[in-house]
């Protein structure tokens, strides 16, 4: 590869790796099963698109998929994005296509395309699905950008540090919870609250004094939210999660404690304005059972405010089947798919439909959100449907 | 006063220090556009990065300024050299691809040791940073 026998493309993507791995102090390399790349368009721009455009001629050695796209084509005219961004993605889509990456456009893949086994060493893109993947599957991956994640798909391998080496992957904080939490919001918010407390991508909690065994989607916003809050790669839940028991996390003194008071601090701070002027649900995208659950929640109403809800290419089809998507879009809402909000241009579709005040039940989604402008508020998802009937959320 | 890395990547670059005790996200922190710190509770917020040597805590959020750090590079609004305390995967393959130079992993805060606003010169083939 080094030598260029197998193309320029994969020549560079291998000195990309070796440049990586070098900083990094890896040994070797190790051979990855699957890549998921994060590549909307408001990320790559021009110059992205271009670079990925420029390795036409090469094709990924293992299945290479991708995290969302930076627009739903059908409803691009909804969100009033720009025409040149639009553009972009097709553009982006026809060079990914090219290089034989699947156009999955999820970051939910393993509710939805195929979860990694415990030990499976993969390249993922999108820190949700790394520490989903990492934390409740036991498979092994670095948070790998776009440009590393794909680099991955054209070599087969990917460099061996990080989370892919066993004494990397051991708890270095033990973190008791006096808390249950009941909604997804809750969920986010508990771990965006110790996202913060480990505070760097090498940290691994150990969490303990979670009584029951959360579902998928519960799962889901903790490690996304822990993730988006503290960089953090791997969480080991005591007696929930594949490797806690031999994680050493019992052995190490308890260091943090969070309680109730904790988690509604941080959810207090994305509540400082009562009118709203979007609800959206994304980051992550919904699996069926949310849409199944929005519908419930959407069924008689009509909403004044705009009400987004976004899913999975892979999801839709089935939220129409079932009728989940006309219950959503009878009341006034949108379902999108195959994009994440805050990957689709989100400052600029701000600007074009007058919104600022966002309302959400994702963790994730506010914290990402200041940067773009907006004034992100997190409720539970009943709240944020009440808040798109009434203009403002219920006190 | 000189600071030893133990993680470096990049080439030699001299510039002027902003220095923070938060963290760093293209995603997160940035209004690419106009090249500041957009996120309002960044303790950087409303300065402008480019051109500068950034010296934060650690990076934060998401996947994205791996693409991020090249697609500003492009424009030329970008920073002249990045120095973290912690760095994590994304900010390494971020400026591998970027050609942003990058030092991070210092024996103590390296946020409470260079002055903000002093002249800096940072050198990935020896990992330092020397304040001038």
């Amino acid at each position: 590869m080094l030598g260029g026998e197998l193309g320029t493309a994969v020549k560079s993507a291998i000195e990309h790796q070796v440049k990586v791995g070098d900083f990094f102090g890896a040994a070797d390399l190790v051979p990855v099963t699957q890549a998921h790349i994060m590549a909307d368009t408001e990320s790559l721009g021009e110059a992205g698109v271009r670079w990925l455009e420029s390795l036409a001629g090469a094709r990924v050695r293992v299945p290479t998929i991708t995290d969302p796209r930076g627009t739903d084509f059908a409803k691009a005219s909804v969100l009033k994005q720009p025409a040149w961004a639009v553009e972009l993605e097709r553009r982006a889509v026809q060079a990914f296509a090219r290089l034989g990456v699947l156009m999955t456009d999820t970051c939910i893949n393993y509710q939805t395309i195929q979860a990694p086994a415990r030990g499976e060493s993969v390249a993922f893109g999108d820190t949700g699905v790394v520490i989903y993947a990492n934390s409740v599957c036991g498979a092994r991956s670095n948070y790998e950008g776009g440009p590393s994640a794909l680099a991955a798909g054209l070599t087969g391998r990917t460099p061996r540090y990080g989370f892919h080496l066993e004494e990397c992957r051991r708890a270095t904080l033990r973190v008791r919870v006096d808390f249950e939490p009941q909604t997804l919001n809750d969920w986010g918010a508990l771990g965006g609250v110790i996202g913060r407390l480990a505070g760097n991508y090498w940290a691994v909690p150990y969490i303990e004094g979670l009584e029951a065994a959360p579902g998928s989607d519960a799962l889901k916003h903790f490690g996304a939210a822990m993730a988006s809050f503290g960089s953090i790669a791997l969480f080991h839940l005591a007696g929930i999660t594949p490797e806690a028991a031999q994680s050493g996390g019992s052995e190490l003194k308890a260091s943090h404690w969070v309680s109730e008071v904790d988690v509604k601090a941080l959810q207090s701070a994305y509540a400082g304005e009562q009118e709203i002027d979007v609800v959206v649900f994304s980051a992550p995208q919904l699996s069926l059972y949310e849409l199944r659950s929005l519908a419930a929640l959407c069924e008689g109403r009509r909403f004044r405010k705009p009400l987004l809800a976004v899913t999975s290419p892979q999801v839709k089809p089935d939220a129409d089947r079932f009728g989940l998507t006309r219950k959503i879009e009878d009341a006034g809402g949108h379902v999108l798919s195959g994009m994440c909000f805050y990957q689709s241009y989100a400052r600029e579709i701000a600007e074009a439909n007058g919104w600022k005040r966002l309302a959400t039940n994702s963790a994730k989604l506010v914290n990402i959100l200041g940067g773009y402008g907006y004034v992100p508020l997190l409720a539970s998802m009943e709240r944020c449907v009440e808040a798109a009937e009434k203009g403002r959320l219920p006190g | 006063m000189i600071f030893t890395a133990r993680h470096a990547i990049g080439s030699k670059v001299r510039g002027e220090a902003l220095v923070a005790h938060d963290g760093f996200s293209a995603r997160y922190d940035l209004d690419r556009i106009r090249g500041t710190f957009s996120r309002p509770s960044h303790k950087l917020a409303g300065q402008s990065y480019a051109g500068k040597v950034l010296v934060l805590d650690t990076a934060k959020g998401g996947v994205a300024t791996a693409w991020m750090l090249h697609e500003m590079a492009s424009r030329g609004i970008v920073p002249l050299a990045i120095v973290l305390n912690s760095v994590n995967p994304i900010l390494a393959q971020g400026a591998a691809f970027g050609n942003v130079t990058l030092l991070a992993g210092f024996d103590g805060d390296i946020t409470a040791k260079v002055p903000h606003g002093a002249t800096v010169e940072i050198d990935p083939a020896s990992r330092s940073l020397r304040v001038l």
